[in-house]
Formats: structure tokens, sequence, C-alpha cells
């Protein structure tokens, strides 16, 4: 069930944080957060920890750096094409599928 | 804002299912995730039943599974889910007086940024009925999709795993580009996070460094940088890019 060492301390060191975050604003605060430059940074951390988090560890999330260049273009093709959040998902991991496969083939 | 109180359990619950869906299948590619980390089905189960957070749970996957400081999960957690604070504050402006302590307790477990952007979108005050049922289905679909994705990562073959594992990272780069095809400065951001995140990982004096601090050091280089440089204009703003984010969803 459980076996990853300290699994529970992590766990509510993450929800402890997660959930006060959310929380204490809604009692705390009343009013809107209006310092310009405060809000300027908030707007651009989402952007930023999205790409920090896929670039470049999607590059190394298959089996070979080839396929996992082939997964980013995927990504970025089928995104750029306008396609919805799920379609991108699916068709990158369509491609990525036939690529393994393609991969495993070429190493027989 | 037009002075109506929306109290509508249905209201809710209709707006709640497509984010449910559409968290679904994030969740499913977070357990397949988290079983590669080598964690078991129930831990996986876990994280998403209690923290809700895409990016958030993501980073503290290698942290937890690494046997990383406490210190590394909390700046990263504080850091990466720092915008719900600020969603948070402003959805309370919105809040019909008859919101309870107990209410405020239970839409902090689950305020993310789909439910954020369709309440605030909504542009009246909003009732508790309508709150409590906008958030059943995406916490079920968050919750059951991780579910199904660590069962699916314990039986599928390696390939298949290996394949649906890219759609994580798939989804986060189907959130960046239409922002960045619609903002200038969003499309340098990414840039700029893009080179500093590859800086860390290639550069050997820096790659020794722990992936939670490189996400904080990364992101807050580039988000100071870039709130200095393009600045965003004053109030209202905010609520239209979360709005685009949703369409996504």
């Amino acid at each position: 069930m459980f076996k990853t060492p300290n699994f529970f301390i992590y766990l509510a060191v993450m929800v402890l944080i997660t959930y006060l975050l959310r929380l204490l604003p809604m009692l705390i605060f009343k009013k809107k957060i209006r310092n310009k430059f405060i809000r300027s940074v908030l707007y651009y951390v989402p952007y930023s920890v999205l790409t920090v988090m896929a670039i470049p560890a999607m590059f190394f999330a298959t089996s070979h750096v080839a396929t996992g260049v082939v997964a980013v273009i995927a990504a970025v093709a089928l995104a750029y094409s306008g396609r919805s959040l799920i379609m991108v998902a699916a068709g990158t991991a369509t491609v990525v599928f036939i690529a393994e496969l393609i991969l495993l083939l070429l190493q027989l | 804002m037009n002075g109506t109180i929306l109290n509508n359990a249905r209201m809710g619950f209709r707006d709640g299912l497509p984010i449910g869906l559409g968290y679904f299948a994030i969740s499913f590619a977070f357990g397949l995730m988290a079983t590669s980390y080598g964690f078991t089905i129930s831990e996986a189960v876990f994280i998403s039943a209690f923290n809700i957070t895409s990016a958030g749970q993501l980073a503290s996957l290698p942290i937890i599974s690494s046997g990383g400081s406490i210190l590394e999960l909390t700046l990263t957690q504080l850091l990466i889910n720092l915008r719900y604070s600020l969603m948070s504050i402003s959805l309370s402006q919105r809040f019909d007086k008859k919101i309870k302590l107990a209410d405020r307790l239970y839409l902090s477990l689950t305020l993310t940024d789909e439910m954020f952007a369709v309440a605030i979108g909504k542009r009246s005050t909003l009732g508790r009925k309508y709150l409590l049922a906008l958030l059943l289905y995406p916490y079920l679909g968050w919750t059951l999709g991780t579910l199904f994705g660590a069962i699916a990562g314990n039986i599928l073959p390696d390939i298949l795993v290996t394949a649906l594992g890219t759609s994580m990272y798939a989804m986060f780069i189907a959130i960046l580009i239409p922002a960045a095809k619609a903002e200038k400065p969003i499309t340098l951001c990414i840039i700029v996070s893009i080179i500093l995140s590859c800086v860390f990982e290639f550069l050997p004096a820096l790659s020794k460094i722990p992936d939670g601090f490189v996400i904080i050091i990364c992101t807050l280089i580039t988000s100071i940088t870039f709130a200095l440089i393009f600045p965003i204009p004053d109030e209202e703003e905010e609520d239209v890019s979360k709005e685009e984010v949703a369409e996504n969803v």
C-alpha cells in the first residue's frame, strides 16, 4: 500500500502548505492585491513554472533522446495548430508510441 | 458584476462537469508518472486527493522519491502554488454573505485555476450551493483519474506507459503555446525559462542542484525580470487571461 520512505511526512507538509495558501487569504484578506509589481510577478509564474518543468525533462521522458525530440516536436506542432488540451496529449502519446515502436524495430 | 446571486446547484454541476472530464485526463497522466517514479497506487491517489494541483504535484514526485529535503519540498510548493492565494483573495470578494467558515474550509481544498476562471467569469455574487456543486466533478475527476492512471502504469506494457507518460508534458505545452501566441511577453518569458532551465540541467557546476530548487530559481529570476520589463496592465487583466487558460481544458 505505502512503501515510499517518510511518505506521510512529505504528504503532510505538501498538503499543509497548499491548503494554507488557499485558505488563509480567504480568511484574512478582504481586499484584492493592488500592488502592480506583485501582481505582475504572479502573472508570469505559471508560464515559467510549466516551461521549466517540461523543458528539458520532456526530451528525456522516453527510452531514447531521439523519441524525446519527436515527443516535443509533436506536442508543439499540435498545440500550435490550435488543438485542444486533450487532443495535444492524446496525439503526442500516439506519435511517441509509433516512434518507440520504430525504434524497437531498428534495434532488432 | 450585476448584483444577482448565483446559487443554483444544477448550474454548478453543469459548469463543473467539463472541468472534471479534463481533470480526469491530466490526472491519469499524473498517476502514470507517479508509478514510473516508484510510488504505489495508494500513494499516488493520496497525493491527488489531498492536493488537487497539477504542477505542484508533479514537482513533488522527484523530490519525495529521491528523499529530498523538507525545505526543498516546502519552497517548491510555496512558489508553484502561490498563485492560489491570489485567486482565493479575488474569489472571496464575490462570496455571498451566507458562505460560512466551514464552507471556506471545504472550498479551499479544491480551488484550482479552472474553477477560479469559471466562477470569476460569472460576474455575479457566488452562492454557496453553486460553489459546492461546482467543485464536486472536478474533485472526483482528479482523484479517479490518478487511480486509473496509476493502475494503468502497473499493468500496461512499458512502451505504452512511456508513450502515455509524455502526455502530461504535452498538456503543459498545450497550455503554453496558445498563451505565447496571444502575448509577446509570454513568448519571451517561455524562451528565457527554457534557456535558464537548460543551463541548470547541462552546466556541470549547476546540474547537481535538486529539481525543486531549479524550478524556484528559474521561475523567480524569470518572473521578477518580466514583471519589471513588462508589467501587466491595471486590473481585470488577470481575469481575462485565466479564462483563456480555462478554455483549453
